[in-house]
């Protein structure tokens, strides 16, 4: 039954971290790359170390796979956001159907340099 | 053949393919944040690897090098993102367009 339960978590945990790596090739600009990369890349990571902890089923191993899965979830929006705000800040290019740029707003507000970078496409 | 060996073989080989896919993009990625998003999946992917293997193997040990392996990756991600906001700064001091 254990077993069971193992398989499908492996199945789908290495379906969604293909679909990360799908995404991170096929998505127009860095910000959705990273969106692609970072959810779907933790939950398939996540489902598959909790299909270690079920196939195995002692404690040790059990608090060692959710201690993973615990810091995996708390450090990677972390490197996602530094990661997104550096790419920001180097300057570089929106996807073209991109509409709103809350940060450059803000940077213009708190006079940062860094803000002409970014540029939001041109309406035609 | 049942059915918990054959999930051990499609997982291999559906994180093979996304270690090719996303290899791809860290060689045509046109600035170095994509090159280090690409690193940092690859990252998630040898992690998953590496869980797969400590079930595959029958050593539950493996589990403890996932585990570093996230560490380092995380540390690693964080550095690269200051290495490229203090580079951007210094080609704008220099009036160097990135």
């Amino acid at each position: 039954m254990f077993e069971i339960i193992a398989g499908i978590l492996l199945i789908s945990g290495g379906f969604f971290v293909l679909v990360a790596s799908v995404g991170i090739l096929r998505l127009p600009d860095i910000l959705m790359r990273m969106h692609a990369s970072t959810k779907a890349g933790t939950l398939g990571a996540g489902l598959i170390l909790l299909a270690v902890a079920f196939t195995y089923g002692e404690i040790g191993i059990i608090s060692r796979a959710v201690a993973t899965i615990i810091f995996i979830l708390m450090t990677a929006p972390v490197a996602a956001h530094a990661i997104g705000r550096a790419a920001y800040k180097s300057g570089f290019k929106f996807w073209k159907g991109t509409v709103v740029d809350d940060l450059k707003t803000y940077y213009e507000r708190s006079g940062t340099p860094g803000h002409e970078d970014g540029e939001l496409p041109k309406e035609d | 053949m049942d059915f918990f060996s054959l999930a051990i073989s499609i997982v291999y080989v559906l994180l093979s393919l996304s270690l090719l896919v996303s290899l791809v993009r860290v060689i045509i990625g046109p600035s170095l944040a994509d090159r280090v998003v690409a690193l940092d999946l690859i990252a998630f992917v040898v992690i998953s690897l590496i869980a797969t293997y400590a079930i595959s193997s029958g050593h539950p040990v493996y589990l403890d090098v996932a585990i570093v392996l996230a560490l380092v990756a995380f540390l690693g991600t964080i550095a690269f993102a200051r290495f490229i906001i203090m580079r951007a700064e210094k080609l704008r001091k220099e009036g160097t367009h990135v």
